[in-house]
C-alpha cells in the first residue's frame, strides 16, 4: 500500500507492480469510503428502534460501544450492515445444496434463465425493428414514434398483464407447461425493457456510414443485401454493442419485476417478495446483490463478446 | 465500344466518346428555391484524355462527375457514356470513382478495400489476389496490404483509395478533388505518379480540382466552370507535351495555359462582384 503514497515510489520503485498498486489505491479508497459510510448508516438508520427497545425495557446509560453493536446486531435491522448481507450471500450460496429453494444459486439460475431468454429476444426484436426502420421510410415514421411510447408504460403497471395473461394464454390456448410459460412471460417483460436500447442503437449504427461510403457501393452497383453486409451492418457493431450493455443491465430488471406480481416461488424477485412479507432485510438486502452481480456478470459477457468481436474484426485496440 | 459503328447515335458525338454530354442541365430543388446546379452543359470527352474540371465552390463540376457516376439526375438534356445511359453504365461498371475523402473501411484491411468492389462484383479469390496484387503496385503500396488504413498517411490513403478504383479495370476514372485534403508536397508527388499511372493503364480520367497548377500539370483538357447558375466557361485543349517532368510548371507554355485558365475563371466571376 506504501506504493500509492505518491511521488517517492513514482521515481523509486519497479514500474509494473507499483503502476498496478497506484492504479488501484484510489479505487480502494473509494470503496473503503462506501463501506464506511454503509456502517454509519447502518448505525443512524437502525438508532430509533434500538432506543425504542432501551426505552420499553428501561435500560439506560448505554455504553457507546454496546449501543453500536445492538444497532448492528438485531435480527432484523433497517439497514444491515456489510458483513452481515455478505454472510447471508455466503450462507445461501456456498453452504446450501444449489437445487434447494434456500440457496441464491437455485433462484438466481431461475432469474438469469429468463433474463437471459428476455435478452435474446429484445436484442434480436431490437435489431430487427432498425433494419426495417432504416431500410423503409414508412416504418421509421410509424415505428420509431411507438417504440419510444411503449418505453413510457411504467413496467411495473404492464408487467402484471403480461404475467397473468400471457400465463394464462400460453397454459390455456397454446398448452405450453405452466414452468416454460412462466419463463417465457418473465422473459417478455425482460425483452420489452431490453430491446428498446438495441433498437436505438442500431438505427443510429446502421445510419453511421458517410454519404461517400454509400455512394460508394452505389457506384459499385451493390444490391442492397451487398450494402448491409459489407457496410452498414460492420459499421454498426459499435454502437450494438453499447447498445447491448444497456439491455443486458436493463433485462433482469425486467425478470425480476416478473416474479413479484404473481408471487412466484423461485426466483430472485421472489426471494425479494418473501423477504418483504417477513421483513427479512438481510435477505432483500442479499438477493439485491445477487441480482447487481447477476447484471455485472451478464455486462461483463457481453463486453467479452465485444472483444473477440471487434479482434475479429481488426478494430482498432481499445 | 466496336458495336456502336452504326451512324444513329454518334450523329453528335466524336465516334470514340466516353462521355457525351449534350444540353445537360441539372437543378435542385431546396427549400430557398431551385438551385441550378448545371446549365447547358456541352462537352465531349474522348477515350484516353486526361480531362480536368475547374472552377470555385458552387460552379457544378462535382454535380458533373457525380452525374456522370449516375449519382444524381440530370433534369435536361443527354448524356451518354460508352453510348449508354448513365444508369446502364454504372450497371456495366463502366467506371471507378475517387471521392474526396478516402472512405476506406476502418475495419478492413488495405488489400480487404481494395478488394470491396472485386467482393461485390463476384470475381473468385484468385482473381482478387492477383488484380490487389497489380493495382497496388500500380499505387507504389506494395507491402502495405495488410496494415489498416489508420495506420497510412492521408496521402497513402488515398493512394489505397485509387487501387480500389482501378481494381476493377474499369476504362474510365472519376477523380473528385482526390488531392484536395493533402499538403502540396504530397500533392506534387501523387499529381507525377498519377500522370505515370495514366500513361500505363491508357485510362480515361476526368479530375475535379480547385487547383490551377494541378489542373495545367495533368491535363489534356481543362474544362473551365463557373457558378450561378453551374455553367461551362472555356474548354482549354492542352498543348504541353505528354512526358511532364514537375518543372516543367516553370516553362512559359505552362504558364501560358495557366493564364489563360485563370482568365476563363475570372470572366465566370466578374458578374458576382455586380450583386
Amino acid at each position: 500500500m506504501a506504493c500509492g503514497l505518491g511521488i517517492l515510489m513514482r521515481r523509486r520503485f519497479d514500474g509494473a507492480v507499483c503502476n498496478a498498486m497506484t492504479r488501484a489505491f484510489p479505487i480502494l479508497i473509494v470503496l473503503l469510503a462506501i463501506v464506511a459510510v454503509w456502517y454509519a448508516a447502518a448505525i443512524g438508520m437502525n438508532a430509533p428502534w434500538q432506543n425504542d427497545v432501551y426505552r420499553r425495557g428501561d435500560i439506560t446509560n448505554v455504553p457507546a460501544t454496546q449501543f453500536v453493536l445492538d444497532t448492528r446486531n438485531r435480527e432484523k435491522p433497517v439497514l444491515p450492515t456489510a458483513h452481515r448481507v455478505f454472510g447471508e450471500l455466503w450462507n445461501s450460496t456456498a453452504l446450501v445444496a444449489p437445487n434447494k429453494p434456500r440457496s441464491l444459486l437455485f433462484h438466481a439460475r431461475v432469474t438469469f434463465s429468463a433474463t437471459a431468454l428476455g435478452f435474446a429476444m429484445g436484442s434480436v426484436l431490437g435489431i430487427l425493428l432498425a433494419v426495417l426502420i432504416v431500410h423503409n421510410e414508412a416504418m421509421n415514421r410509424s415505428l420509431m414514434p411507438r417504440i419510444v411510447a411503449s418505453q413510457t408504460i411504467p413496467i411495473s403497471a404492464l408487467a402484471p398483464l403480461i404475467v397473468v395473461i400471457g400465463f394464462n394464454i400460453f397454459t390455456g390456448t397454446l398448452g405450453v407447461p405452466t414452468d416454460p410459460a412462466r419463463l417465457i412471460s418473465k422473459a417478455i417483460i425482460s425483452a420489452y425493457l431490453s430491446f428498446f436500447p438495441v433498437a436505438v442503437g442500431m438505427v443510429k449504427g446502421l445510419r453511421s456510414p458517410e454519404a461517400i461510403q454509400l455512394d460508394l457501393m452505389h457506384t459499385y452497383n451493390a444490391s442492397p443485401g451487398q450494402t448491409f453486409w459489407k457496410l452498414r451492418w460492420p459499421a454498426a457493431m459499435p454502437f450494438l454493442f453499447a447498445s447491448l450493455k444497456v439491455g443486458v443491465a436493463a433485462s433482469p430488471v425486467g425478470a425480476i419485476v416478473g416474479e413479484l406480481p404473481t408471487g412466484a416461488v423461485a426466483g430472485l424477485g421472489a426471494r425479494l417478495l418473501a423477504g418483504s412479507y417477513y421483513s427479512q432485510t438481510v435477505q432483500i438486502w442479499a438477493a439485491l446483490v445477487a441480482a447487481s452481480i447477476l447484471a455485472a456478470v451478464l455486462v461483463l459477457a457481453v463486453g467479452l463478446v465485444e472483444r473477440l468481436v471487434n479482434k475479429s474484426m481488426g478494430a482498432r485496440p481499445a | 465500344m466496336t458495336t456502336d459503328s452504326s451512324a444513329a447515335i454518334t450523329d453528335k458525338a466524336p465516334p470514340r466518346a466516353v462521355v457525351s454530354a449534350a444540353g445537360l442541365g441539372l437543378t435542385f430543388k431546396t427549400n430557398d428555391g431551385d438551385v441550378t446546379a448545371l446549365s447547358d452543359v456541352n462537352l465531349s470527352i474522348s477515350k484516353g484524355e486526361f480531362v480536368s474540371f475547374i472552377g470555385p465552390s458552387g460552379c457544378g463540376k462535382t454535380t458533373f462527375l457525380r452525374t456522370i457516376a449516375d449519382l444524381e439526375q440530370p433534369t435536361s438534356g443527354t448524356l451518354t457514356i460508352n453510348g449508354q445511359t448513365p444508369e446502364n453504365a454504372r450497371k456495366d461498371r463502366a467506371y471507378g470513382y475517387v471521392f474526396q475523402a478516402p472512405a476506406l473501411y476502418p475495419q478492413r484491411t488495405i488489400e480487404k478495400n481494395v478488394a470491396l468492389p472485386l467482393e461485390i462484383m463476384g470475381y473468385n479469390q484468385a482473381q482478387q489476389a492477383e488484380r490487389i496484387q497489380r493495382t497496388m503496385e500500380l499505387v507504389n503500396l506494395s507491402g502495405f496490404e495488410k496494415k489498416y488504413p489508420r495506420q497510412l498517411s492521408g496521402g497513402m490513403q488515398q493512394r489505397a483509395s485509387i487501387a480500389r478504383a482501378l481494381a476493377f479495370d474499369a476504362d474510365l476514372l472519376l477523380m473528385d478533388e482526390p488531392f484536395g485534403a493533402l499538403d502540396e508536397i504530397v500533392r506534387d508527388h501523387l499529381n507525377s505518379e498519377l500522370l505515370k499511372l495514366w500513361e500505363r493503364t491508357q485510362k480515361t480520367i476526368c479530375f475535379v480540382t480547385h487547383s490551377i497548377p494541378e489542373a495545367v500539370y495533368l491535363s489534356t483538357k481543362i474544362v473551365v466552370m463557373s457558378p450561378r447558375p453551374g455553367r461551362v466557361t472555356d474548354v482549354i485543349e492542352s498543348t504541353l507535351p505528354k512526358d511532364r517532368p514537375l518543372d516543367i510548371r516553370e516553362t512559359p507554355e505552362f504558364l501560358a495555359i495557366a493564364a489563360r485558365v485563370r482568365d476563363g475563371l475570372r470572366a465566370g466571376h466578374s458578374y458576382e462582384e455586380t450583386v
